[in-house]
């Protein structure tokens, strides 16, 4: 099974850990992602404004790419999923709007294509049942808080797969691989996000309140889907221990990491040192990492 | 040949200001038939009606045209006026010159004018084949069914019941009492809901022209008003006939699954305001998880009210004021507790209802919070509350105890099926619709069925009993009446015409044509024909006619404006 892949710019360069584990772990469970040929940049916002139709253009270029490999994209960052999916249902339900875009980008977008979420084809494609008897070091021990952020829940009618107020597809995964998930209110809430730009300290509280939380419930890292979110709850606790004193820092991984670990995978190129909070020590005194 | 008269309505200058009255009565006095014609001021006026009814007796005239405003205006005003001078009701036609002439072309007097003629000639060629017509009568069974045994439902069942008619009161539960039978003390004055109810319950078991059926439903309803059959399901299944039906099903709450956001269904700390009465009725306020008593309670007013984007865009109506009362006699029970209330806006209309919700925070310290709640969540062993206070423009969190979600009121499990049944209409939410929203509010738009109660929308318990006190009066001015008196202009066959092809039966969309038992014709149900006209065009034989709406007739009616 082959899947055309959106890589986007994130997952191209600073969480190109996050993509190399991705790639190789969908590799070893059959189900390889085939990066597109050529592609743009999706857009990084969905426009709110029904008649900016100018932003929608880019996320149709990569559908249009799509179209030309298949029925089928797969996005893992989840900001792209975002853009791409609601723009996606734009176009299907706007023929209009179809038809004014094939215009503009000089090319006929049919609206075909199904835009998925990595995790999603994890779940319901690959299935969690086949990835945990894949799993070649289980992550026995390991107990993690999954968070999943904004992006693949919210609207929940355009981009959900999942439900929105209680998430569960990254536990049931990280439950396939063996670790333990500990149950948490903050999976889905806000953690500050683009707010950092205007306000620092508004999303170091933001972020602080997810980070602590999960901390209290027991975990030994934070693992997410969205690569966003790694950046910020990452690179948010360098300063954490101004405001908060004695603030001890969490490690924040990409699923793919720790799938890609749990496969057995070689796990040099997974984008380690990029971390602001080294995992590796929890993980090496843990027995999960070499 | 009929004698026909035209009088010409200035109805002040409504209709004289565009339309020229005297050049009107000049061209209709030359229209064939016409023996007399005039304009005056105002036709509907005692003077105006006068000289109708002199009109008619100098001139023996058997006809009469009124060309003034619609005719659902004036229309009985002057078949009434003609009747009393002679002439069948039926032979007294209106010609709207008024909404559909004056009102709309004020621009073009001319054109009006000539238009106004016109449709004046229309109506004289309808008179002139109309046929003398008389109301005819049809039986009329003395019987209520009411369906619901709430507040509402037992209220209209004794109303009826005292009378002097029977009741059928028929409730799905095994006890009588509905969402009233789960409450504990009602606003205004801490009254205790069982004791009022018990004496309704009471008063409705024993009174001998009232039967109640518990654990039964309607299954079935045939018939039209005056005249229904229905049949009830339940320990013994039987069917009867009632002349009318009253609706009274209530509501239910949202399901709290439905509320995620609120963690709904899935902390057992979140509770709805129907549990938190239940334990108010047992006397023990006690968190579900641990037994303890709640120290920091946090009502959570329009939990899916009045969120148009992801639950219900209408408000529940009845959440403001029993939210207060809970929070009262929260802290009547828990002194030294906190009680919260996240609100939008106060909606406490009503006799006395404003000074009850300042009570409850003047007296009794209920911190009402304006704004949203945002998220509620489990962490630590209490219930965490997210909110907003808009006055302050502050991020609220309080670690509760216990959170109340008010949660939103929709109609009782069922209804739609139910209302499907008695081919009722509802709402887009499945509330029972309302003849007229302002004028017909009890009534539905099915002849011979009513409403009271949360069925028709959310309600408090005084406005459910006057509902129900409406309805129950509007079933007793139906049995008032000796018999049922329907309007003759409605349908009939021609049986030698007829060729029994059927279909006829299915163009009417009131189910009053049916097969002949034995005869290959089709028949009218005439209590059931509204006068559409639908099987009159699906007739290939033209069997089917309209009394006074002849097709003829309306040949010659189109003849003027051709």
């Amino acid at each position: 099974m082959k899947t055309s892949y959106f890589p986007g710019c994130t997952l191209n360069t600073t969480a190109k850990g996050f993509d190399n584990a991705l790639r190789a772990s969908f590799a070893a469970l059959g189900a390889e992602l085939v990066e597109l040929p050529e592609w743009n940049c999706c857009g990084a916002t969905f426009p709110l404004l029904v008649d900016n139709m100018l932003d929608l253009a880019a996320p149709t270029r990569v559908l249009l790419a799509a179209q030309e490999q298949g029925d089928r994209l797969a996005i893992a960052c989840t900001m792209c999923y975002n853009v791409i999916r609601r723009t996606n249902n734009r176009l299907r339900a706007d023929a209009d709007a179809l038809e004014k875009l094939n215009y503009f980008i000089e090319d006929e977008y049919r609206g075909g294509v199904e835009v998925l979420d990595v995790l999603q084809i994890l779940r319901d494609d690959v299935g969690f049942d086949a990835v945990k008897a894949a799993v070649k070091k289980p992550l026995t021990g390991l107990k993690v808080a999954a968070y999943y952020g904004c992006m693949v829940l919210r609207p929940p009618a355009e981009v959900a797969y999942d439900d929105p107020e209680n998430p569960r597809a990254l536990d049931d995964l990280l439950v396939a691989l063996g670790a333990e998930p500990v149950e948490w209110p903050h999976k889905a809430e806000c953690c500050g996000a683009y707010l950092a730009v205007k306000s620092q300290e508004a999303t170091a509280e933001m972020s602080y309140r997810i980070l602590s939380s999960a901390q209290r419930a027991g975990a030994q890292a934070i693992v997410t889907n969205c690569p966003l979110c790694q950046f910020n709850l990452d690179k948010q606790q360098l300063d954490m221990g101004h405001q908060h004193g004695g603030y001890n820092p969490i490690p924040v991984l990409y699923f793919s990491q720790l799938l890609g670990i749990a496969l057995g995978l070689d796990t040099t190129d997974f984008g380690w040192e990029r971390h602001y909070v080294d995992a590796r020590p929890m993980l090496r005194e843990r027995g999960h990492f070499a | 040949m009929r004698k026909i008269g035209v009088f010409v309505c200035h109805c002040g200058l409504n209709i004289a200001g565009t339309v020229d009255v005297k050049r009107v009565v000049e061209a209709v006095e030359e229209y064939p038939g016409v023996v007399f014609a005039t304009d005056y001021k105002y036709m509907c006026s005692d003077p105006g009606q006068a000289l109708i009814q002199k009109a008619i007796a100098d001139h023996e005239l058997d006809g009469v045209v009124v060309a003034a405003c619609s005719p659902a205006m004036h229309e009985v005003t002057f078949r009434k006026t003609a009747r009393a001078a002679g002439v069948n009701p039926y032979l007294t036609e209106i010609a709207n010159i008024r909404e559909q002439i004056s009102w709309v072309h004020e621009a073009e007097p001319d054109a009006a004018t000539v238009k106004a003629i016109e449709i004046i000639e229309t109506i004289i060629e309808k008179v002139r084949y109309d046929e003398p017509l008389e109301p005819f009568s049809l039986p009329l069974v003395k019987r209520a069914l009411v369906i619901g045994g709430g507040i509402a439902g037992m209220t209209a069942a004794l109303h009826i019941a005292d009378a002097g008619y029977p009741v059928v009161l028929v409730e799905r539960e095994a006890q009588l009492g509905g969402k009233m039978g789960q409450l504990s003390s009602l606003y205004l004055n801490f009254d205790t809901a069982p004791d009022l109810l018990q004496s309704r319950i009471e008063a409705v078991t024993r009174h001998p022209n009232i039967q109640v059926l518990t654990e039964a439903e309607v299954t079935e309803l045939g018939g039209y008003v005056g005249n229904f059959t229905a049949k009830v399901n339940g320990s013994e299944p039987f069917t009867f006939d009632v002349g009318a039906i009253v609706v009274a099903t209530g509501f239910d709450l949202l399901p709290q699954s439905e509320l995620g956001e609120y963690g709904g269904g899935r902390y057992p700390d979140v509770i709805d305001s129907l549990q938190f009465e239940h334990m108010l009725a047992q006397g023990e306020i006690r968190r579900p998880s641990d037994g303890t008593l709640p120290k920091e309670v946090v009502w959570v007013q329009c939990a899916g009210s009045r969120d148009p984007e992801l639950h219900k865009p209408y408000c529940s109506k009845i959440c403001c004021m029993y939210v207060a009362k809970q929070a009262m006699a929260y802290k009547q029970r828990v002194p030294d507790g906190q009680a919260y209330v996240f609100y939008i806006d106060i909606r406490s209309q009503g006799k006395g209802y404003e000074e009850f919700v300042q009570r409850a925070m003047t007296e009794y310290d209920v911190l009402y919070l304006r704004g949203k709640v945002a998220r509620v969540f489990a962490e630590d062993g209490r219930v965490v509350v997210w909110g907003v206070d808009t006055l302050s423009g502050k991020a609220v969190e309080v670690q509760a105890d216990l959170v109340v979600l008010a949660t939103a009121a929709v109609p009782s499990a069922g209804a739609r099926d139910l209302a499907q049944r008695l081919r009722v209409s509802t709402d887009e939410y499945g509330f029972f619709s309302e003849a007229h929203p302002k004028l017909r509010p009890v009534e539905s738009l099915t002849a011979g069925i009513f409403l009271a109660g949360a069925a028709q929308f959310p309600k408090d318990i005084p406005e459910t009993v006057a509902q129900a006190s409406g309805a129950a009066a509007k079933v007793l001015g139906l049995f008032a009446q000796r018999e049922m008196v329907q309007e003759p202009t409605i349908a009939f066959v021609d049986e030698e015409l007829c060729a029994g092809c059927g279909l006829c039966v299915a163009a009417c969309p009131y189910e009053a044509r049916v097969m002949h038992p034995w005869k290959p014709i089709a028949v009218v149900q005439t209590a059931l024909c509204q006068g559409c006209g639908a099987c009159v065009v699906a007739c290939p034989n033209k069997a089917s006619s309209l009394h006074n709406l002849a097709t003829e007739q309306l040949l010659a009616m189109m003849e003027p404006v051709l």
